[in-house]
Order: C-alpha cells, then sequence, then structure tokens
C-alpha cells in the first residue's frame, strides 16, 4: 500500500482564527444560553409541562447520533479493511468524539438541574435506558479515544483494527441505546416500537456521513489542498445508500402503525392534520431530507461536487427536521389515556399542545454545533489528522 | 447594684409578681405536658426511624359516579396542603405544576360524560421509576411512589415515560409557599405524593380525600389495599372498578368505579 503523508493544517491564516472566532462566538452564546436558563428555571423557555424535551433535545440527539455515524468512514477503513478509507479515517474518528462531545453538553446543560451533573454520574438505575447511555458515551469517548489513538501513533498502529472493530461495535451498541430511549417509552403513542433502534442506526449513517462529507470538503478546500473524484464519488454513493435506507425505514414505520387501528389518529396527526409537524415531516423530513438529496446524489448532478454538498446539507436539515417531528411531535400528541373518549382538565389533557422554541434554547443547541465544529477545527491543526494530499492518483495508489 | 429596691414580699409589687410568677408556672406545666400530649399522636404513627413496610399497600378508589361536575375541591385541598400554586393563578399555566386535577370525559357517540380526579397513580410497576436514570424517582415499600428532590437531576425522562401525565417539571424558583413538610424544588420533577407526610403522621386519609368527605361527595376513599378489613378494600370487593391504561399491567394503586 502506498504511503500516506499527514500533516497538521496550518492554522495561522486570518481565515482560520475567524473559524475559530466565529465558532467561539456560538459557544460563548450557548453558555449564555445555559447561564440565563439555568438561572431563571426552565420558565424562560418554551418547553412546559407538556412539551418537556424541546429543541435542545432534538439538537443534542441529532448530534450524538450523528456522532456515532461520523465513524462510519473509519469503520469502513478498519473493520472491513478497505484501504480507500484508511487515510480518512482520523478525521473521521475526531468529528465523531467532537460531535458527541456538542450533543452531550447540550443534554446536560438543559437538564433542569444540571448543578447536579455529578448525581448522574454516581446514582445509577440499571433499569434506566438512559443510566445504560451514560455508560455507551463514556465508552464511546474511551474506544473512540483509543482507536484514534492506536491510527496517530506508529508504536500501537498494530491494536488499529481491534481498536476499530470495538468502537464499531459499540457505536452500534450506542446508536441502539440512543434509539431506545424512546423505543422504551410505553407512554407515548409514536413511539414504543423496536423500530427504532434499527432506525437510529441507519439515520446515524446518513447524518454522520453527511457532516463528515461537509467537514472533509471544507477542511480540504480552505486549507488548499487536494481532494480528488474518487473519494467524493465514493461517498456520495455511499451516502446515496444510507439516505435511500433512512427513507426506507420511515416508511416501513409508519406503515407499520397504520396497520393497527389504535395508531391510526397519531398517524393522522402527523401525515395529515399535525400542522407544523406534518409539514415537517413531509417537507424537511421526506422531501428535503430524503427525496432530493437522492435525486441529487443518483442523477448527473451527483458528479459535482458543489451538488453533493447541497445535497449533504439537505439530509442535515431533513435529519434535523426528523428529529424535531419525532421528539416534539410525539409529546404534541395528547396521551390517549381513556381511548374513545374526548378529555379536558386544567393540565391541558385531551389537546394539541404547542410549542414555539425560545432564542436560549435555539443558541444552547446551536452552541453544541459550535463547540463540537470548534473541537475539529483546533483538533486538525494540532493532531495529523488530515492526509496532505487526497487527488486522485494518491487515492488511486491505494487500492492496488 | 445599689439602687435596685430589696426582695420584699409587702411591696404593692409583690401581687403582681407573685400572679406573673404563677403565670410563667402554669405555662410551664401547660409545656411539659403538651410533649407527652404529642407523644400520644406520634405513637399512632410510623416511629421516624422505621421505613415503609410492604405489608401496607396505600391505594384509592374514586367513585367517578359521586364525583360532582364542577367540584374541584380535592384540587384545592392538595394545593393547599402541598403548597403548589393552582394553575388558573399562575402567569405561565401550561408551566405551571399539577399534582391533582380534575379530567372531564365525553363519549363522542353518547354524549355520556364522566367527570374524575387524575393524579399520579402509583403503579406497582411504575415506568417513570424504571426509566429514572438516577434513582431519584422511586417506590416505598408500602406502594407510594416519590421523587427524591436531593436526586432528581430534571431529565424528564419520567414525565416522557408516565402514561397518565401525572408529573410536572418546576419550572420557576419557588415563592415562599413552601411547606415545611413538603419540600419543592426549581428545576425537579413532583406529583403527587399520597400524601405522604399526612400518611406517616399517622392521619390516615389524603388531601383530596379529606375535602371531598367535607363536601359530601366521598367520591375518594383512601386506605391499605392490603388490609381486607380496610374501608377501601370492602367497597373495592363490591364495587366493579378498573385501573386506567389497563393495557399496560401497572397494577395501579389508584383504581376508579364508574368509568
Amino acid at each position: 500500500m502506498a504511503s500516506i503523508t499527514f500533516r497538521e493544517v496550518e492554522g495561522s491564516s486570518l481565515k482560520y482564527w475567524l473559524l475559530l472566532g466565529g465558532l467561539g462566538l456560538f459557544v460563548l452564546f450557548g453558555a449564555l444560553s445555559w447561564n440565563y436558563m439555568h438561572h431563571h428555571g426552565h420558565v424562560v423557555s418554551g418547553m412546559d409541562n407538556q412539551i418537556v424535551w424541546g429543541l435542545p433535545h432534538v439538537f443534542a440527539v441529532f448530534l450524538i447520533v450523528a456522532a456515532s455515524g461520523a465513524l462510519n468512514v473509519a469503520s469502513i477503513a478498519s473493520v472491513f479493511n478497505k484501504p480507500l478509507y484508511k487515510p480518512l479515517a482520523p478525521l473521521s474518528a475526531i468529528l465523531a468524539l467532537a460531535l458527541m462531545l456538542g450533543g452531550l453538553l447540550v443534554l446536560v446543560l438543559d437538564l433542569g438541574r444540571s448543578d447536579r451533573l455529578i448525581v448522574a454520574m454516581t446514582n445509577f438505575n440499571f433499569k434506566s435506558m438512559f443510566t445504560w447511555n451514560v455508560f455507551l458515551y463514556s465508552g464511546f469517548f474511551a474506544l473512540v479515544g483509543v482507536y484514534l489513538w492506536t491510527m496517530l501513533d506508529r508504536n500501537v498502529k498494530t491494536y488499529s483494527k481491534t481498536a476499530g472493530t470495538a468502537a464499531f461495535i459499540w457505536r452500534l451498541l450506542l446508536t441502539t441505546g440512543t434509539g431506545s430511549l424512546f423505543g422504551f417509552l410505553v407512554a407515548r403513542e409514536l413511539y414504543g416500537s423496536a423500530m427504532l433502534a434499527p432506525m437510529f442506526i441507519i439515520m446515524s449513517f446518513a447524518y454522520g456521513l453527511a457532516i463528515y462529507l461537509m467537514v472533509l470538503v471544507a477542511a480540504y478546500a480552505w486549507s488548499g489542498r487536494t481532494l480528488g473524484d474518487a473519494v467524493m464519488m465514493r461517498l456520495k454513493s455511499l451516502l446515496a445508500v444510507f439516505v435511500a435506507a433512512v427513507l426506507y425505514f420511515v416508511v416501513v414505520h409508519h406503515l407499520t402503525n397504520l396497520y393497527f387501528t389504535k395508531y391510526h389518529a397519531v398517524e393522522a396527526f402527523i401525515l395529515r392534520d399535525g400542522g407544523i409537524f406534518t409539514t415537517l415531516f413531509w417537507v424537511g423530513q421526506i422531501v428535503i431530507g430524503g427525496v432530493v438529496p437522492l435525486v441529487i446524489l443518483l442523477s448527473g448532478l451527483g458528479r459535482q461536487r458543489a451538488w453533493i454538498l447541497v445535497a449533504c446539507a439537505l439530509v442535515i436539515l431533513g435529519g434535523v427536521a426528523q428529529m424535531y417531528v419525532t421528539i416534539i411531535g410525539a409529546q404534541a400528541y395528547p396521551l390517549d389515556m381513556f381511548p374513545g373518549l374526548d378529555e379536558t382538565s386544567s393540565f391541558f389533557d385531551g389537546e394539541i399542545h404547542a410549542y414555539a422554541p425560545s432564542v436560549p434554547e435555539f443558541f444552547l443547541g446551536l452552541g453544541g454545533v459550535a463547540i463540537a465544529l470548534l473541537v475539529t477545527t483546533f483538533a486538525v491543526k494540532v493532531l495529523r489528522l488530515l492526509p496532505a494530499s487526497l487527488d486522485d492518483a494518491t487515492v488511486a495508489k491505494l487500492e492496488h | 447594684m445599689s439602687e435596685l429596691k430589696p426582695m420584699s414580699d409587702n411591696t404593692p409589687e409583690s401581687a403582681e409578681r407573685r400572679r406573673v410568677i404563677g403565670g410563667l408556672a402554669a405555662a410551664a406545666a401547660g409545656l411539659a405536658i403538651a410533649p407527652g400530649i404529642k407523644l400520644i399522636e406520634v405513637a399512632q404513627a410510623r416511629p421516624e426511624e422505621q421505613g415503609a413496610s410492604s405489608a401496607v399497600r396505600w391505594g384509592m378508589l374514586v367513585d367517578a359516579t359521586k364525583c360532582a361536575t364542577g367540584c374541584d375541591d380535592c384540587v384545592s385541598a392538595c394545593s393547599t396542603e402541598n403548597g403548589w400554586t393552582p394553575v388558573a393563578e399562575s402567569a405561565k399555566p401550561r408551566q405551571a405544576p399539577q399534582w391533582i386535577r380534575k379530567l372531564e370525559l365525553q363519549d363522542p357517540l353518547t354524549q355520556m360524560e364522566t367527570n374524575l380526579p387524575m393524579m399520579c397513580q402509583h403503579c406497582a410497576e411504575p415506568p417513570c421509576v424504571d426509566v429514572c436514570p438516577t434513582g431519584a424517582s422511586f417506590k416505598r415499600a408500602d406502594g407510594i411512589v416519590l421523587v427524591n428532590r436531593h436526586t432528581c437531576i430534571g431529565c424528564r425522562y419520567c414525565m416522557m415515560a408516565c402514561p397518565y401525565k401525572a408529573r410536572s417539571l418546576v419550572h420557576e424558583p419557588l415563592n415562599d409557599t413552601q411547606k415545611a413538610d413538603v419540600p419543592r424544588g426549581v428545576g425537579c420533577v413532583e406529583s403527587c405524593s399520597l400524601c405522604v407526610q399526612k400518611v406517616d403522621r399517622g392521619d390516615g386519609t389524603t388531601a383530596c380525600a379529606e375535602a371531598c368527605s367535607a363536601a359530601g361527595h366521598n367520591a375518594i376513599v383512601f386506605g391499605d389495599l392490603n388490609d381486607p378489613d380496610s374501608e377501601i378494600s370492602k367497597r373495592l370487593r363490591e364495587l366493579p372498578t378498573k385501573q386506567v391504561r389497563a393495557d399496560l399491567k401497572l397494577n395501579t394503586g389508584v383504581r376508579y368505579h364508574g368509568i
């Protein structure tokens, strides 16, 4: 196999510092938002006792799911031994760590008592999927960290495949755990399905790869390095497969629900009568996040880099829409305690709940995204994560 | 010091002094006896050092056929007893906590109306306890489901898991309406505690059940489900009752008649 030279990005240009500063600003906004919400309580958020998980959860779960998916490329390289993906693996691992960090920060800073994080780290209830996720997330940091080390340090390079395999298995468990956070909730009609675990896995593949592709292209373009079409074409085909698989799972999930009469009302809410949720489902999740990217990636447009990036951005937007519909839509639909009867109460029973995210919630979520990108931007400057060149000739040599 | 008058029983003030001393003595005697009276009361309750017993399972029977339309005495009594502000009085009602509420039901086909109080159902297999990551949400041996306000991190997973929408998050810092024996806190989840403070005092009832009886409706009966001789057990044997969301097989401590 041809050898590849990895090199840090120089990171001394004005553009680099502007990028770092810009991201830092969003991290600051996120921190201020948390401080504001923590000081006043959740009363300043759009969340209430009907919609208890709001926009920060949408961002957090999206980032956590995407983090698992960002490790795709590294997994393909190590576990499935594909030489083309090997030079792409270190960025994949660092991006996975960074996205996980961003997601977890948003999650814990949105707790009603985020000052009690230590309680969550020292008191465990092993019947809770949330507790399992604490271990799954911590383990992800440890395993991907070790995996990254095996990729960067020649002395431990021989353990790379083992570490990569361990990280691969762990990330599948992790996304199963994240999907099961919802799948284990019997009360909400839109959840309570084992379908959510595999669906979250395939969603992670698509979202993670879309983010990876955008970061890869940006890193190469902004540091003046060559990124050949061979890599791009391979990854965009993979993305198309993942996006198609997400669509397949979404269709099967809803068809399964539609088979059962008891779910007809909640399905009608999401698919037809749910206002913003219906719009986000059809326009955001299905058209923007699925159909349009597929058309771009599978048609002639998919041969142009700009269009591939458009498709990636749409997959990411569609992913956020999907999380919004999944997390908030399921809460907006009222609990059905007395099937067949109309319910009313002073606690807003039996009515569709409205939710309008507040500015702090939005900036807290964006803060998570910013911290993920900030960590990645910093890491490529201090660590040798990116090959000096990924032109077609270099890449072609890898496979021979 | 030399300016002070010498002590003498013959001064006119001495009669007054004797009265004061007598009064003080009576008060002291009263104070000495009062703890004795208190002790008798406490003796009927569960001693503080003794944990809740699984020999008891506290529960409720709600007779929806007796629950009066428009009456929310149970809700007011719970609010007063536990110190939460009624939703109607809150500036942000959707973010206000509510421990018990009156639920109005109507069959769209037959137009039949039912109303009933809805609160934490104190499940034997509570989903909120299953999902709580820190174990803050817990079930006592006597079947009362509570939240430990010291270990609740406010993740709201229990609220997502509860099929009865029985739990609320405290969205804003609390004012000074808190009751000494009902600790609450911003950022923590709370719900009906079956008036655990009253139960542990040995009152043998809850604020809602008391208020319902006082109003003459008697739609709420509180008691020990494990005791075959308790009033609740006797009535449960006679009346057909249902569990809300019985399909989930949670074995609720609150049973309804007439739904």
